[in-house]
């Protein structure tokens, strides 16, 4: 028990994730098998660490993270994923979003498979893609394998700057059919929000009403892939910045999709800006398997259709269900 | 009977030393080196004609030395030297090609073209995928410089190799290329003392080590081995990807971060000085930058590259001396700074 502690490069992660333990314990009844191994052994050992030590291994961690991190000797993959200051960064600055702020209720994670690639597909709300970020920390933070959901992100995203770089550190890659594919097939875990912009700038009246999902490209590229499609329904990312009107001479001056007018933005500035503390459910869905098709269905237009509609019909259904379960938009 | 090879722009690094590594070919019997000024450097049994490609002369020189291997290295991005202005380049890269693929349809005996060609045929924008392939069209097609030259001259070789479906003809997308006796674009702006970079962009740059790409260029210029097929279009990369940050970073550089129309005047006035080449697609290369697929290296014309990007950027390093700031120097002080913050508690 105690080795398993001293793993060099694990203290921050296990460190967190205890600090984490009770919400994820109550929330989620978790299977045995991760909670053995995950939850186990650092439980009985962090109350013997707490103190001086703890802090003198987090130091030390800090500091050999600052070392790589100056020197450069870290590794980027060829989509410009930065595994560790994804882990270590950014994830902490989304953790207390997620848990505090919005207070994520995260279910049905272990339907994303442990190993192999796999397709997620989510409703897109919320004005801002905060909903997308919040996905990946959801599946970051409590999935049972550690596993890291690869956002395919608008090609606005990568125009604009600090945004661009960070999204490619994030592990977010433009929503194409050949970087969605050659990630399904890497086997990793691809999450995409077929919407697009009609879903994250629809008026606030017609929330959780699903838009049209593109042109099913994503189906086609989970058959090519063999990956299966997990449907995930996101409540709470649509009340954040509710959307009562559209500025669109505005938007089309500074080539955006859409200008958000809410209750408060832009009439209080900054502070406008800041969204709704809603609370949030993220239900993820059975697996749709697609690997029992042959190679060419993934050109067959009428199959393309029904696999769509059946992921759409299934999200819309969790949808309303997870509306009718809800007590408040807040609470 | 050995084969005669033709290599184009021999006065350049890259092209002399393919020279000498050629002539050690037991299967060649005869390299002619063209170029239209002398190389400053040894070709040693190598005959070195001065022609110009751009011109119909070269049919003749092809003609009468019976050359079986054309390798055209003759498509740059900059000009050597003060051989004139961007207009020369552009000149030499598409005439020369056409002039050359002239007189290789002209020349029956002509059975293999290799081209050196550049990953600027995928320009780099915000909207392409992240991961190129050899089948990937660039969405946004390049409006000037080395990259439209690249796209112009592997139109024309496309339009050759229909009519000669004799020839194979052999395409290598070079990324970029870097080692100790780089002097590309590239490499003389990791040279400078302090980096611009462009504000909030971090780009992935992926390079092939000269060595490597030296036999990747071999390969092609030789028959298939078993099992490879060393004709059609290449990506030529070390595995692996470095963000710039990450290089300069390694080299121990400090970057100085600028607004993007900054960068832009930046370079402007850089260039006006010589200091180095910063035309606007080194620029968007810097901002978005470009990441290529090499299964098609692997698996079809068999070939491993001996460094990752990672060691040929080190390699590279190394040959440059430490920057500013050196990394191990930035390491020894953190590791100090560890040791002093984990010795007080144990007082």
């Amino acid at each position: 028990m105690a080795d398993a502690k001293v793993i060099p490069f694990g203290e921050e992660p296990r460190a967190r994730r205890t600090a984490r333990r009770p919400v994820n314990g109550t929330a989620v009844p978790l299977t045995p098998v991760p909670e053995a191994r995950t939850g186990g052994p650092s439980r009985p050992a962090q109350p013997a660490a707490r103190g001086g030590r703890s802090l003198d291994d987090r130091l030390a961690g800090g500091l050999r993270f600052l070392r790589r991190r100056l020197t450069g000797e870290y590794e980027v993959d060829d989509f410009g994923y930065d595994e560790e200051l994804t882990d270590q960064v950014l994830m902490s600055l989304l953790r207390p979003l997620a848990e505090k702020y919005f207070r994520v209720d995260v279910r049905g994670v272990e339907n994303i498979p442990a190993d192999g690639g796999a397709l997620v597909v989510a409703n897109h709300s919320g004005t801002l893609p905060l909903d997308g970020l919040m996905l990946q920390a959801a599946v970051h933070e409590h999935h049972p394998a550690d596993r890291h959901l690869r956002l395919l992100a608008a090609d606005l995203v990568f125009v604009l700057p600090v945004v661009s770089a960070l999204a490619r550190k994030a592990g977010h890659t433009l929503a194409c059919a050949e970087d969605a594919q050659r990630l399904l097939e890497r086997g990793e875990i691809v999450g995409v929000m077929p919407e697009g912009f009609k879903g994250i700038g629809k008026p606030f009246a017609d929330r959780y009403k699903l838009q049209r999902f593109g042109r099913g490209g994503f189906v086609s590229t989970a058959l090519r892939a063999g990956a299966p499609i997990v449907p995930c329904s996101i409540v709470g990312a649509e009340e954040i910045y509710p959307m009562i009107g559209n500025a669109r001479t505005l938007a089309r001056v500074l080539g955006l999709p859409y200008f958000p007018l809410t209750p408060t933005f832009p009439w209080l500035g900054p502070v406008g800006a800041l969204p709704l503390p809603t609370k949030w459910t993220i239900q993820f869905g059975e697996p749709i398997a697609t690997d029992g098709y042959p190679p060419e269905a993934a050109d067959d237009p009428m199959l393309m259709f029904n696999l769509t509609d059946q992921v759409r019909e299934t999200i819309q259904h969790t949808l309303y269900k997870l509306l009718v379960q809800r007590r408040s938009v807040f609470f | 009977m050995g084969r005669v090879v033709l290599v184009t722009g021999v006065a350049r690094q890259l092209a002399g030393r393919f020279v000498r590594r050629i002539l050690s070919d037991p299967a060649v019997e005869r390299v002619i080196g063209v170029d239209a000024v002398a190389p400053a450097h040894p070709l040693d049994g190598a005959e070195f004609l001065k022609a110009d490609i751009r011109h119909p002369a070269i049919a003749r020189v092809l003609a009468e030395t019976g050359v079986d291997t054309v390798v055209h290295m003759d498509v740059n991005g900059t000009p050597l030297g003060s051989r004139g202005g961007r207009t020369a380049v552009k000149e030499t890269n598409v005439i020369g090609t056409m002039q050359l693929l002239g007189a290789c349809q002209k020349a029956p005996r002509v059975q293999r073209l290799v081209v050196k060609s550049s990953t600027s045929f995928y320009g780099s924008a915000p909207r392409d995928p992240a991961v190129f392939g050899e089948d990937t069209p660039p969405k946004s097609l390049p409006s000037g410089g080395f990259a439209k030259d690249v796209v112009e001259v592997e139109g024309y070789i496309r339009g050759f190799a229909r009519r000669r479906p004799d020839v194979a003809v052999c395409v290598l997308r070079f990324a970029n290329v870097l080692g100790p006796c780089a002097d590309s674009p590239l490499a003389e702006y990791f040279s400078l003392p302090v980096l611009p970079t462009v504000l909030g962009y971090d780009p992935r740059l992926q390079f092939v080590h000269e060595e490597d790409a030296l036999a990747a260029l071999l390969i092609a210029a030789s028959e298939p081995r078993r099992g490879t097929l060393n004709s059609g279009t290449f990506n030529i990369a070390g595995d692996g990807v470095l963000l710039l940050s990450q290089t300069a970073r390694r080299l121990g550089r400090p970057t100085l971060p600028l607004l993007l129309p900054t960068v832009t005047w930046a370079g402007a006035a850089l260039r006006a000085v010589g200091v180095s080449d910063f035309s606007p697609e080194q620029i968007r290369l810097l901002t978005h930058g470009r990441v290529v697929r090499t299964t098609q290296m692997r698996e079809t014309l068999g070939f491993d590259p001996q460094y990752t990007t990672a060691e040929t950027f080190a390699e590279f390093a190394r040959s440059r001396g430490p920057g500013l700031l050196p990394p191990d120097c930035l390491a020894r002080t953190v590791d100090r700074l560890a040791d002093a913050l984990c010795a007080r508690p144990a007082q």
